[in-house]
């Protein structure tokens, strides 16, 4: 480096002091701060802002992708009516596109950058996976997480700031597999499981009910999407049910594959996999039309735990008119009542904290008082200072063109050995109010 | 019972990576470049097909502009990108179509959308029955092999038994004297990359039919055709049908027995053996350079 | 003081120490989000800077710089597993250590290699290594990946830190920090290994392998030895980037990340580390510009998150078209004919060559 090039990198680094000086932000001005209460972030008087991440492109976007837009739509309902306490709800989407990887970037933008209030739904098991330490130590409130891993729930004193929503997998494996006990007690059963703990806690689940009728297990990297070897091995084992732990695009490939290897065996398919709208259409495209679109799912089972599109339910006829006054493109999708149902619980959340929200004051108000607050959902929540774990049960249902019947009462039960018992606390007869706003009371 | 289904799933697939490879040959062979790009060409022919199809119009009016598309695709490439790059510097070439991978993956993901979307096949998606026993062989896999056999031995009447395919071999073998001769070079070259790229439209429609598509579905035909090319010898289009076909085996037999996870690096493992063992690949007839 | 003005070597060594301090306090200003910003860059630039050399100075054309990003990732991430710690120092040398062993054993290969067969190889490395993770789920962890826990900042250097800037060090300013100092000695090593005699040896290499060979000069070790230092760059990248992150995963590390990093090298000019840094500055901060700007033209949130890879790609065949030496190795011998307006031929081969004295 010759002298001329010494005295050019001083002479750099000077000026980049100073344009350090013009770019730079110093400590976040936008933090909001903390009153006296507690942290104000993404709060002002008019507005509340929620971030949240989401699959819009990428193997798990068919479906998933949809999610965001239910929210949305319940958030401008909301703000239609003036907001929560005087307070309009923002909503901003990121697109990780199922990978951890950007995930981890795209809730730093939201967190840092934006100063978000609270992230809401973020989708994924493998993608929040890699977030949740980073939200709890930044103390966000990580609310109702779109993703069944026990994770979000099981230890509060390490996750306090987090907390589930959906039924997690492993009651939902425990469900099916006394399901299959008591009605398929012959049935040689093969599992269907993605890699990581959607299929791992669905396993651990089902084992605990139906661990000696289980024939053989595959596996599938969510990405990969030939999975002609995983089904031979479950047609070599002469399974006659499957239970699918998987998202929704392999749904519509292992329907099409075992289809091309000539396997029809009785398949049950989580919850978050089995919409059969989605699945029918991409399996008529395959198919050419062969497979109908709405036949596709017939015959298969799943479990449920909110109602969903078609069913006579006070619920479905609030989201259909929510979809109708502020919906985008498209109709109503059980993806996207999913999406609302979340929506709806946390503005019932934003009710019961009252004026003076901070964060520590939502996630005290859901942990105390949300199981109490009227809901779509089939069995209550179980929150509470031990557990953050969402949706206490379901009930098994029968896929029969793009609705479901109904095949058991609404079963609850918790993580561990707990048992299975029928739902006394007849939470899903619970209507919402009429003008589809919450009107919970503010918690004291 | 699983052996053969394996064996037979690596064969059809084999052929598709035939196909892929013999384009690359084919533009190896004219212009002395490896065509990094060929794999998100074909994907972007297959989502005009898409298109097409999805508006209304049958599979094969689609199978078709596809393939037109690939014709027009390659030319258009060669006319207007490649023509102008600085061969004596060898990497300028590979960053060209690399840099043209990364191009034609973001259009198609502006232009199409990055959600993975099903294209429809051509035949019947169930296995054959033979005996009481399912085949994994479909009508659509004996589709995929008679198509990728007739391609290549139309090809192969074209440059054996035409002027046009006397020109192109002649510009592939020597440019200056060909030009020289009178040959109309610069025609030559366009139709080699039009080929080419017809070519592997039609591998990218064959690994499309009866499967999800989205703008990264034929990256990893890429690495698996350029080992399938070098296998064979890039300068042997016979060589990059063995080649393929030996890769679409060996990689099932790695997948059905050993994981999905592994397939990659059996690949590489492959190529580096036969780099380091015959670098000239299988059937090659060129001297390497020993230094 | 002259004597240390005088040498090459001093000379940068004291240039890098003022850089150094100068980075301190300016990242301490900056704010949190600002500050990955900057350690993102930072990873970046010593990933380009390892494969500017490589393919700039050395000749050989490595498409698969991601998968050693990822084995450096991956090596950070497992000594951070289930709450175990280590000092920063420990966790970045095995970094370099474990992906160097694995360049080696690559180098080895490729070194044999010409041209289009390297790019190949590196291709199928820079597939291969990411489904490895995915198949061996549970030392990997799969798909989903390994999480990685923040580092705390060690209380002597935040002491240290505090008594400099008076403020306390969060841990994205402490990995900014770790990252740029990082950055400016390997850039100090790369700069002094290509002026040195090795150096001019990968150029030989590069430029005439026949009389490389005739002057003595052994073609395998010269190509080894570069590749394996490459490596290394982009291996200790990867423990950064895991560390900043807070993620190892497959999807990180992609196909399209060895080849983004290959157009921002060349984009910035082969075998400069201006150009390197230029171009991971580039790689960081051009989505956002371009996301907006796409935007603002009326496309969807996911058409305009796609134009910053067509802009990249774009502006690479365009450099690699007109402009070869991409943007330093033409700016800078441009500037040089401004301000020397005496013909030279040393500038004829500069532009050529790309390179700077």
């Amino acid at each position: 480096m010759s002298r001329n090039h010494l005295r050019a990198a001083l002479a750099a680094s000077t000026a980049a002091v100073v344009l350090a000086g013009c770019g730079a932000g110093g400590r976040d001005a936008s933090s909001g701060g903390d009153s006296e209460g507690g942290d104000t972030t993404g709060v002002t008087d008019t507005t509340i802002s929620v971030g949240t991440h989401q699959p819009l492109t990428g193997v798990a976007a068919p479906g998933y992708s949809e999610i965001n837009t239910g929210m949305k739509a319940y958030f401008d309902y909301v703000n239609e009516a003036g907001g929560i306490h005087g307070r309009k709800l923002e909503l901003t989407v990121k697109d990780d596109g199922y990978n951890p990887t950007n995930t981890s970037k795209v809730v730093d933008e939201l967190v840092l950058k934006d100063n978000v209030f609270a992230i809401l739904g973020g989708l994924g098991t493998p993608t929040h996976t890699a977030v949740v330490d980073f939200l709890n130590k930044e103390e966000v409130p990580d609310l109702f997480v779109s993703s069944g891993a026990q994770l979000w729930g099981n230890d509060p004193e390490a996750r306090p700031w987090t907390f589930g929503w959906q039924p997690d997998y492993e009651i939902e494996g425990k469900i099916m597999g006394q399901w299959i006990k008591e009605n398929k007690p012959n049935a040689k059963v093969g599992l269907f499981l993605q890699g990581d703990e959607l299929g791992g806690d669905g396993e651990k689940g089902l084992r605990q009910y139906v661990d000696d009728q289980i024939v053989e297990r595959v596996e599938y990297a969510s990405g990969n999407t030939d999975i002609g070897p995983q089904i031979s091995k479950l047609k070599a084992s002469g399974a006659d049910l499957v239970v699918g732990f998987n998202t929704p695009s392999y749904t519509a490939l292992s329907q099409l594959t075992s289809m091309k290897l000539g396997y029809d065996p009785t398949w049950i398919y989580t919850n978050v996999g089995s919409d059969p709208k989605l699945a029918g259409e991409l399996l008529s495209t395959f198919s050419k039309g062969k497979v109908k679109g709405g036949g596709a799912l017939d015959g298969a089972m799943t479990t449920e735990y909110i109602p969903g599109v078609g069913e006579e339910s006070p619920w479905v006829d609030l989201w259909e008119k929510v979809w109708k006054e502020q919906g985008g493109k498209g109709e109503l999708t059980n993806y996207r009542v999913y999406g609302m149902s979340q929506a709806y619980l946390f503005a019932s959340a934003l009710q019961a904290s009252g004026k003076d929200l901070t964060r520590e004051r939502i996630v005290d108000v859901i942990e105390k008082d949300a199981k109490n607050w009227p809901g779509p959902n089939l069995a209550p929540f179980r929150y509470s200072a031990d557990s953050h774990l969402g949706i206490s049960g379901m009930r098994m249902a029968e896929i029969k063109g793009l609705k479901t019947t109904p095949l058991t009462d609404v079963l609850v039960t918790d993580i561990g050995d707990a048992e299975i018992t029928k739902d006394e606390t007849d939470v899903a007869a619970v209507a919402p109010p009429k003008d589809g706003l919450p009107d919970v009371e503010v918690l004291k | 019972m699983q052996l053969i289904n394996t064996l037979l799933g690596g064969f059809s697939v084999g052929m598709i990576y035939a196909a892929f490879a013999l384009a690359l040959v084919l533009i190896w062979q004219s212009t002395r470049i490896v065509n990094f790009a060929q794999a998100p060409m074909a994907m972007i022919t297959t989502f005009i097909a898409l298109k097409v199809i999805e508006s209304g119009a049958s599979y094969w009016i689609g199978f078709t502009v596809a393939l037109v598309a690939g014709l027009v695709l390659g030319a258009l490439v060669e006319r207007l990108v490649i023509r102008y790059v600085d061969h004596d510097n060898h990497i300028n070439p590979v960053i060209l179509t690399l840099g043209l991978f990364i191009v034609l993956h973001a259009l198609a993901a502006i232009v199409f959308g990055s959600s993975f979307r099903s294209f429809p096949a051509a035949f019947d998606l169930t296995g054959i029955k033979v005996g009481g026993e399912t085949l994994a062989l479909t009508p659509f896999s004996i589709f995929t092999i008679l198509v990728v056999v007739a391609v290549m031995a139309a090809l192969r009447l074209l440059f054996m038994k035409t002027d046009l395919g006397l020109t192109m071999r002649a510009t592939a073998f020597n440019r200056e004297v060909a030009s020289v001769l009178g040959v109309k070079v610069n025609r030559a070259l366009t139709l080699g990359w039009a080929l080419a790229a017809l070519v592997g439209s039609l591998s990218g429609l064959l690994i499309a039919g009866g499967g999800l598509v989205h703008p990264a579905y034929m990256d990893g035909v890429v690495v698996y055709g350029f080992v399938a090319a070098v296998l064979g010898g890039l300068d042997s289009p016979a060589g990059a049908v063995v080649g393929g076909l030996v890769m679409g085996i060996v990689l099932a037999l790695v997948s059905g027995y050993l994981g999905s996870g592994l397939v990659p690096l059996a690949a590489l493992i492959v190529l580096v053996v036969v780099l380091l063992v015959r670098p000239g690949g299988l059937f090659s007839t060129t001297k390497e350079r020993t230094v | 003081m002259r004597r240390i003005v005088s040498s090459p070597m001093l000379r940068r060594g004291l240039a890098a120490i003022a850089l150094l301090i100068v980075s301190v306090f300016l990242i301490d200003m900056l704010s949190d989000y600002r500050q990955s910003q900057v350690s993102s860059v930072a990873y970046l630039a010593i990933a380009a800077g390892g494969l500017s050399v490589l393919i700039g100075l050395n000749g050989q054309l490595s498409l698969g710089h991601g998968a050693f990003m990822a084995i450096g990732a991956y090596t950070v991430a497992k000594m951070l597993q289930d709450g175990k710690e280590a000092p920063m120092l420990v966790l970045l040398v095995a970094a370099v250590i474990v992906t160097a062993l694995v360049g080696a054993i690559v180098a080895v290969a490729a070194a044999r290699l010409q041209g289009p067969y390297v790019a190949g190889a590196t291709l199928a490395l820079a597939v291969a290594v990411p489904a490895l993770a995915v198949h061996f789920r549970d030392a990997l962890g799969g798909e989903p990946g390994l999480r990685v826990s923040s580092p705390d900042v060690p209380t002597s250097i935040d002491d240290a830190l505090f008594f400099l800037t008076g403020t306390e060090t969060g841990t994205s300013q402490w990995l900014a920090t770790v990252s740029v100092a990082c950055l400016v000695v390997t850039f100090l090593l790369l700069r002094n290994l290509s002026q040195s005699r090795v150096g001019r040896q990968w150029r030989a290499v590069r430029d005439d392998p026949v009389a490389a060979q005739l002057a003595g000069i052994n073609l395998g070790r010269s190509r080894i030895v570069c590749f394996i230092v490459s490596a290394a760059c982009a291996g200790l990248a990867g423990g950064l980037m895991a560390m900043v992150t807070r993620v190892a995963a497959p999807s990180g590390f992609t196909l399209i990340l060895s080849l983004t990093l290959l157009m921002a090298v060349v984009l910035g000019g082969l075998g400069t580390l201006t150009g390197a840094l230029i171009g991971a500055a580039l790689l960081t901060l051009l989505p956002t510009y371009v996301t907006n700007a796409g935007s603002s033209l009326g496309l969807s949130d996911l058409q305009s998150a796609e134009l910053a890879p067509l802009v990249l790609g774009l502006t690479t065949i365009a450099v690699v078209l007109l402009a070869p030496a991409g943007l330093v190795g033409s700016i800078a011998p441009a500037l040089r004919r401004l301000r020397t307006p005496s013909t030279d031929t040393s500038v004829t081969t500069t532009i050529t060559r790309g390179e700077q004295s």
